[in-house]
């Protein structure tokens, strides 16, 4: 197989498994299927398993050919013309240079992982057949817009990450919280694709090509000349977008609610495809962005709001998911903020270390939710002996924290390196065409949310229970079930052994950095002595003070508190769906919790209160816009009820009314017919006369 | 003779027949008010085809014509008159209004055919 075709296998085939998996899935597999249900004449429940995870792995395994056989070099084209629209034409495009390739292998290696886990995972769910066939359908739509050149294919991945985010995000229907989670991350995102359309459309007849090869080429090639008749406004409309998909500052607030969907599907979401999309997007297009020295401050800004804020908000929440969820949303802003001052090697390079030890930190948590019975820190801080209960679970969690907070040897201090040095890099006016202001924003923001990242990391693992603390604080008696410490929670042997691969990258690819330059755009993403020095150091603080905090307020964790419903023998999905559907009934709130033992509530004080409901983000957007939507539908609906209809219902009586009077006429005497027959034809011959005669 | 004279006499009985079928009650004295009506008919077509000088005589064919009908016409009429006298005792034309529409009637026969279909859905 030539290396093009390889390529256009890598996003068919998950495609083609998810087209399967819906056609074969066939409803609830019997067990689960009400005597006489429907059932598709196709549906064959012992082919769904391979139909889910054979054609993830295959595309994987292709995708980690073609970037073997692209190895850095010469990017690979390919086009054939998909529609001629009479003026700029839409192509069905590859182009796979180092980025494109490196971000598939990423995309496919997650991806696998998760449909392995999730077999594991989501073994008796009755919608698994439909469940794994979105992930695939996922999957296949990240890897369209990363292999793609074309603006309007890369347009229709995008939307399709969109709806089958929706369609997981919402797995748990039967829980409100998933619902309206599923439809906010519909919504928000939408709500950035509407701009971005736009921008799409501004940017082609800008530029004259929807080809993003071409766009990149004329932009940056010296001797063109070519520039942007409306720069600033192409990159905002586009950051509009982005900030959707990659949830950034306005528009993140989707991404903390949409932890109600399971598990897995939130590590295929935050690791490896939605929200790396906008990453990537601006990294392919960066030439475009630098063109305007606004969008970069405005990128830079976004970037600094959206980490500090962010860490910050990690600090309050109860929910282990929403923790890393945070997390996401304040690591994606350090990619940004790499795209802000001009280095999109340092953003990718984060992007993929990122991906790597976001998805392990993930179905680590899955697991943990499963041996805990809970998904609340508070319980499980009171529970202890999560380290015994799920030994591997535990101690991938341990290695993924040490990414994120990027400590040296792990993963995450490189790429976090790379992007602070290029920060500084271009703080210090190295950087031609960006501003120095948009360096030192991302600089100080980065260091700071450095320290807040190893500081709600630590006080993650602390809570979590580490080894030693075994069963020392009283379990509450609110309990459902409580777990048997003799019979440990039953954890399916895949997602242990999908958990120790996910552990090697965030362990060792940090190492990468002395290979990727030659990917990418050949700048180097050595850490530099200043940064590093900075930023261990800071993370170390924030370590230690989130550790003395932690015990100091240890000793109240005597208090008891918090739920637990475990299912240590059913599949591990069915703990985290019943701890997202109480969470909001135990505690009161479905972020935090009222735990004096919690040390982000010391370390935060009379912040604890704003940053556990997103600082009030969505609030004000409810007053905002739903508010008023709501008052716009009302008085719609005012409109349409007493105006409108009034008309439709006049429309009918006034016919009724009318008939009452003519009926008044049919007396049924034929002589009072006759007599008004008379009178009818004197006065048409009268009338007849005087016309003729007139005339 | 002038054409006047049978034309006059001719709007004459017309008009009595039109105020009979229009003004009488009884349904016999309508009928006979009918053959007024044809009769004035006959007798503008005969004098017209007099003072036309018809060589066809057309005028004159139509009112035999019209005599055979009209004997006809009583004859199905008076058949009727007596079958609804038989049957209701009146042939008073003010009482035969089955043909009215009346909407107290059609009301009150509503919920008769809601409850009959409520009891054949029972």
């Amino acid at each position: 197989m030539t290396t093009t075709t390889t390529a256009v296998l890598v996003p068919l085939l998950p495609f083609l498994g998810a087209v399967a998996g819906l056609l074969l899935g066939g409803g609830p597999r019997a067990a689960h299927r009400p005597a006489g249900g429907p059932r598709s004449p196709l549906s064959s429940p012992g082919l769904v398993r391979p139909l889910a995870v054979l054609p993830t792995v295959t595309a994987a395994v292709l995708a980690i050919v073609v970037a073997a056989r692209q190895g850095g070099g010469e990017a690979v084209h390919a086009a054939t013309r998909l529609a001629d629209t009479g003026s700029i034409p839409i192509d069905l495009a590859l182009h796979i240079d180092g980025f494109a390739a490196l971000v598939a292998v990423l995309v496919g290696v997650v991806a696998s992982c998760v449909q392995i886990y999730s077999t594991g995972y989501l073994r008796d769910d009755p919608r698994y057949a439909s469940y794994a066939a979105f992930v695939s359908l996922f999957t296949s739509a990240m890897l369209l817009v990363v292999y793609t050149d074309d603006l309007i294919v890369l347009l229709v991945g995008w939307e399709v990450m969109g709806i089958c985010s929706y369609f997981l995000v919402g797995h748990y229907w039967e829980t409100a919280a998933a619902r309206s989670a599923s439809l906010k991350a519909f919504l928000v995102t939408k709500l950035g694709d509407v701009p971005f359309l736009i921008g799409i459309f501004a940017l082609a007849t800008d530029a004259g090509t929807f080809r993003i090869s071409e766009i990149h080429d004329a932009l940056t090639s010296p001797g063109s000349g070519f520039q942007l008749d409306h720069p600033t406004l192409i990159a905002l409309l586009l950051l509009a977008g982005v900030a959707g998909k990659s949830a950034q500052f306005p528009l993140h607030t989707w991404l903390p609610d949409a932890m109600a969907g399971p598990t897995p599907v939130s590590a295929l979401i935050h690791a490896a495809t939605m929200v790396a999309a906008g990453v990537y997007f601006i990294a392919r297009l960066l030439p475009v962005f630098t063109a305007s020295a606004a969008a970069l401050v405005v990128l830079a800004v976004i970037a600094a709001v959206t980490m500090v804020g962010s860490a910050l908000a990690a600090l309050a929440q109860d929910d282990i998911k929403r923790v890393l969820a945070y997390s996401t949303i304040g690591q994606l802003g350090y990619m940004t903020g790499a795209l802000a001052v001009g280095d999109r090697g340092a953003a990718v390079f984060h992007l993929i270390s990122h991906g790597a030890f976001k998805a392990l930190l993930f179905l680590a948590a899955g697991v943990i939710i499963h041996a805990a019975g809970t998904n609340s820190l508070a319980a499980m801080t009171r529970m202890g002996g999560i380290a015994k209960k799920a030994p591997d679970a535990f101690w991938t969690l341990t290695i993924g924290l040490l990414a994120l907070a990027a400590l040296p040897p792990f993963s995450g201090f490189f790429s976090k390196e790379a992007v602070l040095g290029a920060a500084e890099h271009t703080a210090l006016g190295h950087e031609a065409g960006v501003p120095e202001a948009v360096g030192w924003t991302v600089l100080v923001a980065g260091l700071a949310t450095a320290a807040l990242t190893a500081g709600y990391a630590a006080r993650l693992w602390l809570l979590t229970g580490p080894p030693g603390r075994a069963g020392k604080a009283a379990l509450p008696e609110a309990t459902a079930t409580v777990p048997d410490p003799a019979h440990p929670a039953h954890i399916p042997a895949v997602m242990n052994v999908v958990l120790w691969v996910l552990a090697a990258p965030a362990l060792a690819a940090g190492l990468l950095f002395t290979v990727l330059p030659d990917w990418f755009d050949g700048r180097s993403l050595d850490p530099t002595p200043v940064t590093s020095l900075l930023g261990t150091g800071l993370a170390l603080a924030g370590a230690l003070v989130t550790y003395a905090a932690w015990r100091r307020t240890t000793a109240r964790a005597a208090v008891p508190m918090g739920a637990v419903a475990a299912h240590p023998h059913a599949e591990p999905a069915a703990s985290e769906a019943e701890a997202i559907a109480t969470h909001d009934q135990v505690y009161g709130d479905i972020a935090a919790a009222r735990d004096p033992a919690d040390p982000g509530r010391l370390l935060l004080g009379p912040l604890h209160r704003h940053a556990a409901a997103g600082f009030h983000l969505d609030a004000a957007y409810h007053a905002l816009f739903v508010r008023p939507v709501r008052a716009a539908a009302q008085l719609v609906r005012f409109l349409d009820r007493e105006v409108v209809e009034t008309y439709v219902r006049g429309a009918g009586t006034a016919p009724r009314w009318l008939g009452l009077a003519v009926r008044r006429a049919q007396t049924g005497n034929v002589q009072t017919y006759l007599s008004a027959l008379l009178a009818g034809s004197l006065v048409l011959a009268v009338a007849a006369v005087l016309v003729a005669a007139g005339a | 003779m002038h054409l006047a004279y049978p034309a006059v006499l001719a709007v004459l009985l017309f008009c009595t027949g039109l105020y009979g079928v229009l003004a009488r009650r009884n349904a016999i004295l309508v009928l006979m008010s009918v053959e007024l009506m044809l009769n004035a008919v006959n007798l503008n077509l005969v004098a017209f085809d007099v003072w036309l000088r018809d060589t066809l005589h057309a005028g004159q064919a139509l009112t035999l014509f019209i005599i055979a009908i009209a004997a006809a016409e009583i004859g199905i009429g008076l058949a009727i008159v007596l079958l609804v006298y038989r049957n209701r005792g009146t042939s008073d034309v003010d009482k035969l209004t089955d043909l009215a529409e009346k909407p107290a009637a059609t009301a009150a026969a509503e919920p008769d055919t809601g409850e009959q279909k409520a009891e054949a859905a029972a």
